[in-house]
């Protein structure tokens, strides 16, 4: 079942090559978009069957020479936290797909081909295990943002992509400095070989590209800007899906590979971390429009979940894994709703919006539940990744489970801030009374999303016992971990 | 009876296609009806190009033992070969480029015999084994360049191209027969192989004679590879010619230059590698910096490309630098997609130029993505190339050249090689945001009305091309395995 991984990379660039290729009318092109997504949910669900969880270590993995002279391979598969990773992605970029279909966006093969190779970028990302291919990937996944971003995106959406790409490129083109370097160093790119390395400016130059990319303050300049500018579902998959591509390098590469630098810079990133989450969270309460404080909510989130990364211990890392995904349905579902309500009010503007709840009793349930789950209300899902996250970072030092605490008690109140601001008071002067309540599609979209995370809130334990299959089997991956703590 | 050496006319097949096809493209021009003259003309250069192409790779297939012919003059080996397919294929993708060039009728002959006799001296000119037959091949293209960039008298700035062209080419030219000349003094040899002999067996390294004549040399390659400080032509002449030939110039002339640069100081001056690796890392780093920087303030389209060419020969310096064998599979690699992304850029700027009669810069590019699908999605991939972004050769491309440095143990030049890129970024992108994200109103000139209404006339053999060129450019990205080995075999012709 080797091929599975790369079907799940392939299926969507067929798609868009399809979609892109025909000259098919705006409806059509969108409705290959919607299948292709969703047969990428059931390849994906296909893996899931048939991931051995007990057997952990890599798995459905593809291995071919590209150029052998260098040691470089297309070499992809999948850890259990991979798997989550990806499911995530193939989740979110389904109800992506869905809504901009639904949303009408001009330009309908153009924009439908780049979300699926999107996918594909994404995917390949989180499976890839030659560090050149997870290059490709990386970068891959930029150039159908810029131009989804550049094209679609709001008034300000040059300045946006600007930004996004000067930052983003910055980074990862350190990280091929490194790339080269590491692999010409150790003869080889694989990364299920055993190297590791204790190279400071090596290890230096992959975080600085994941911290853009998540981002971790203080490299978090282009975030308000792109998640402000962005289509709504454009934003959700950069929140939901992209940032995570930045915590799953921290894991797969920076921690696993360079368990020393990680020991030595530890204490760095932690702080940064903390700083980012109080900051994020300081700027989400006081963000003036819906989009604001998700944007702001995302950075204090990613740097939540780098404790429990760089906590570097079994609670710390399932809980991140088990809040990446749940972060990534919540901010996914979030923006889409704020995409609904700026559709119907023609702006996010607090100050302007109010009484939603009146008359559209579905689209206030819809938002209400998300937003008790984003703050992590005990018994959701996200309350365990919070949880275990808390927990983990614990044995590094107590300071930072109380910025963590603190920052809880702050996500309650920029959360009910936003609920409130949108859905109660009286209805703000951008409200007309005509404005209609969430329509099927939009469910259809977002439903799903909050679907999976009542399913987690049930039994997050999928995930935390089923990432790094820990007291299970002794994993390649798993020794290097052992090796960081 | 005078000795005549032996010739081997098989190892000459593609030069003697591409002088065919002069030959043939210039009787056209006299014997053919006024009407049929384009069509001939195209014919024979296309016919002469696709078959010093296929020569090339039979050239190549059949010569698994480099050795030199004609008295040491010239040298049969897979590297002058693999060289020879890539501007053989760059001079085929011009002729279709070119096809439906507006220009005057009674210069299409001359038009094709000139653009295949400069295929023919660039052909010649990496096989080039010994200081005369460089000089010769050098000077064959450059003339017959000169006149191309002049020879579209309507087109403004065309003559003075040419002659700005003719002048600082000349002067490069001067300095290099110099060069030539102290090397042939210090040494008393002609040919490559001999000149790196006599240096051992007369202990000349460091000899000042030698070493200034290297250094001229060295100059003179550089004014012909465009690179930086010896680019100050570039921008002008790029601008001034015609657009095909531009797109032709950047594609073959480069691969010619650097292809005989790694040839010759590999061959003949290998005993001074560390003096000419510092020089030709320095010279990288100048056209990076240059190139790059000036770059970001163009706003015409060729001026940019041309400033990204003297940047990409920095690029591409950086593996000769290195003077490794995985250096010269890095050049070998870089020059295929290096060539078919050049000539696929300029072949869009020449689209849209001929639709909008007006030079083409980035306020009028605005809409052009939407308008031309084909185009457009073709353009954006040679930006990307360019930008060393994948899906694209241009990545690969990169990644060996720095892979390149890496090995010779510069790692600095792996982090200004990045730097570069991060800073040419911005104006690759540039293109496709006044492609796709600016909307047609910001438009300022309107697109040529043609007489019926409608779509503009479509260019067949242009839209292949540029067909051609972005599959190319894909493509080598993905066939990597293949591609290097064949640039290995290449490179292994040379004694690293």
């Amino acid at each position: 079942m080797a091929w599975l991984t790369t079907a799940l990379i392939l299926l969507p660039i067929g798609g868009a090559l399809l979609v892109w290729v025909f000259p098919w009318d705006a409806f059509t092109a969108g409705s290959i978009a919607v299948l292709v997504a969703l047969a990428e949910v059931g390849l994906w669900i296909d893996s899931l069957v048939r991931f051995n969880f007990n057997q952990g270590g890599l798995q459905l993995d593809q291995r071919t020479n590209w150029f052998s002279d260098l040691h470089v391979s297309y070499h992809v598969g999948m850890y259990g936290f991979s798997l989550w990773l990806v499911g995530l992605t193939v989740v979110v970029q389904a109800a992506a797909i869905i809504y901009a279909f639904w949303s009408g966006r001009t330009g309908a093969r153009a924009y439908f081909g780049l979300m699926l190779l999107l996918t594909a970028a994404i995917v390949g990302v989180f499976t890839a295990q030659d560090l050149l291919l997870f290059y490709v990937f990386w970068e891959a996944m930029l150039l159908p943002l810029y131009v989804l971003i550049g094209v679609w995106g709001g008034p300000g959406r040059l300045g946006a992509t600007i930004k996004f790409v000067i930052y983003t490129m910055a980074g990862s083109l350190l990280m091929l400095a490194s790339v080269i370097v590491i692999g010409l160093s150790q003869g080889t790119f694989d990364l299920t070989a055993t190297w590791q390395s204790s190279n400071n400016w090596i290890f230096l130059g992959f975080v600085a590209a994941f911290a853009v990319k998540a981002p971790l303050f203080p490299l978090h300049g282009w975030l308000p800007d792109a998640y402000r500018e962005s289509p709504p579902e454009v934003s959700a998959v950069l929140s939901g899906v992209v940032s995570k591509a930045a915590i799953y390098g921290f894991i797969r590469i920076a921690i696993t590979k360079f368990p020393e630098p990680t020991r030595d810079f530890r204490t760095v990133i932690l702080v940064l971390a903390a700083i980012g989450l109080i900051y994020g969270s300081l700027l989400a309460f006081r963000a003036p429009d819906v989009r604001g404080v998700i944007a702001y909510s995302s950075l204090a989130q990613m740097g939540l979940i780098t404790f429990g990364v760089f906590a570097v211990n079994d609670l710390g890392l399932n809980g991140a894994v088990l809040q990446m995904v749940n972060h990534g349905l919540i901010t996914a579902s979030l923006f889409l709703l704020a995409g609904g309500i700026e559709r119907r009010a023609t702006t996010g503007e607090f100050s302007r919006l109010g009484g939603f709840a009146r008359g559209r009793p579905i689209l206030a349930t819809v938002l209400m539940t998300t937003g008790i789950i984003a703050l992590a209300v005990p018994g959701s899902s996200a309350f365990a990744g919070e949880f275990e996250i808390l927990a983990g970072v614990f044995s590094r030092g107590w300071g930072y489970s109380v910025v963590g605490a603190v920052a809880i008690v702050l996500a309650a109140m920029y959360m009910l801030r936003l609920i409130s601001a949108v859905l109660h008071r009286d209805p703000g002067p951008a409200v007309s009374p005509e404005a209609l309540d969430l329509r099927p599609a939009e469910l259809g979209a977002i439903v799903p999303l909050l679907a999976c995370l009542l399913a987690l809130s049930v039994w997050p334990a999928a995930i935390t016992e089923r990432s790094f299959t820990n007291d299970r089997a002794r994993t390649d991956v798993n020794m290097q971990f052992e090796a960081a703590k | 009876m005078i000795p005549t050496p032996h010739v081997d006319w098989f190892a000459l097949a593609p030069e003697l296609m591409l002088l065919g096809a002069m030959g043939f493209s210039l009787l056209g021009a006299v014997l053919i009806p006024r009407e049929n003259r384009r069509d001939f003309g195209a014919l024979a250069a296309g016919l002469g190009f696709a078959g010093a192409f296929v020569y090339a790779i039979v050239i190549y297939v059949h010569t698994p033992e480099a050795h030199s012919l004609i008295a040491d003059s010239v040298r049969r080996d897979r590297f002058g070969a693999l060289a020879q397919v890539i501007i053989a294929g760059a001079g085929l993708l011009t002729v279709g480029v070119s096809y439906a060039e507006r220009m005057r009728d009674e210069h299409i002959g001359e038009y094709y015999a000139l653009l295949a006799a400069a295929g023919a001296g660039m052909c010649f000119l990496v096989t080039a084994n010994n200081l005369m037959t460089l000089f010769l091949g050098l000077e064959w293209f450059s003339i017959s360049l000169y006149i191309l960039c002049a020879i579209d008298r309507e087109l403004e700035g065309s003559l003075e191209a040419g002659l700005k062209y003719l002048i600082i080419g000349s002067f490069g030219s001067a300095v290099l027969l110099f060069g030539s000349a102290l090397v042939y003094g210090a040494t008393g040899e002609l040919a490559f192989n001999r000149i790196s002999d006599a240096i051992a067996a007369q202990h000349l390294t460091g000899d000042a004679l030698l070493v200034a004549g290297l250094a001229m040399i060295i100059v003179g390659l550089g004014f012909k590879a465009s690179a930086a400080p010896f680019h100050m032509w570039t921008p002008d002449v790029y601008e001034g010619a015609p657009t095909p030939v531009t797109g032709f110039m950047a594609a073959a002339t480069k691969t010619a230059a650097l292809v005989l640069t790694l040839r010759l100081l590999r061959e003949a001056f290998s005993a001074e590698a560390h003096l000419w690796t510092i020089a030709i890392a320095a010279i990288a780093c100048t056209s990076l910096a240059w190139g790059n920087l000036a770059a970001l303030v163009q706003q015409s389209v060729k001026r940019m490309l041309a400033y990204s060419s003297i940047a990409q020969a920095g690029f591409m310096l950086i593996p000769i630098a290195s003077d490794n064998a995985i250096g010269g599979r890095a050049l070998l690699y870089y020059l295929i997609p290096y060539s078919v992304m050049s000539v696929g850029a300029f072949a869009v700027v020449t689209a849209r130029e001929r639709e909008l009669a007006a030079p083409v810069t980035l306020q009028n590019l605005a809409g052009m993505g939407w308008e031309r699908p084909l185009l457009g999605v073709a353009m954006c991939t040679f930006m990307f190339g360019f930008a060393g972004l994948p899906p694209t050769g241009g990545f690969v491309g990169k990644f060996y050249a720095f892979s390149a440095a890496y090995r010779h143990g510069w790692t600095w030049l792996v982090i200004v090689g990045v730097v570069a890129t991060a800073v040419s970024l911005y104006y690759y992108l540039a293109v496709v945001r006044a492609m796709y994200m600016r909307p047609a109103t910001e438009l300022q000139l309107t697109p040529t009305p043609v007489a019926t209404g409608g779509a503009p006339p479509r260019d067949l053999p242009l839209q292949t091309a540029v067909l051609v060129a972005a599959f190319g450019t894909v493509a080598s990205f993905i066939a990597v395995e293949p591609l290097i080995h064949v640039a290995k075999q290449a490179a292994s012709s040379l004694p690293f």
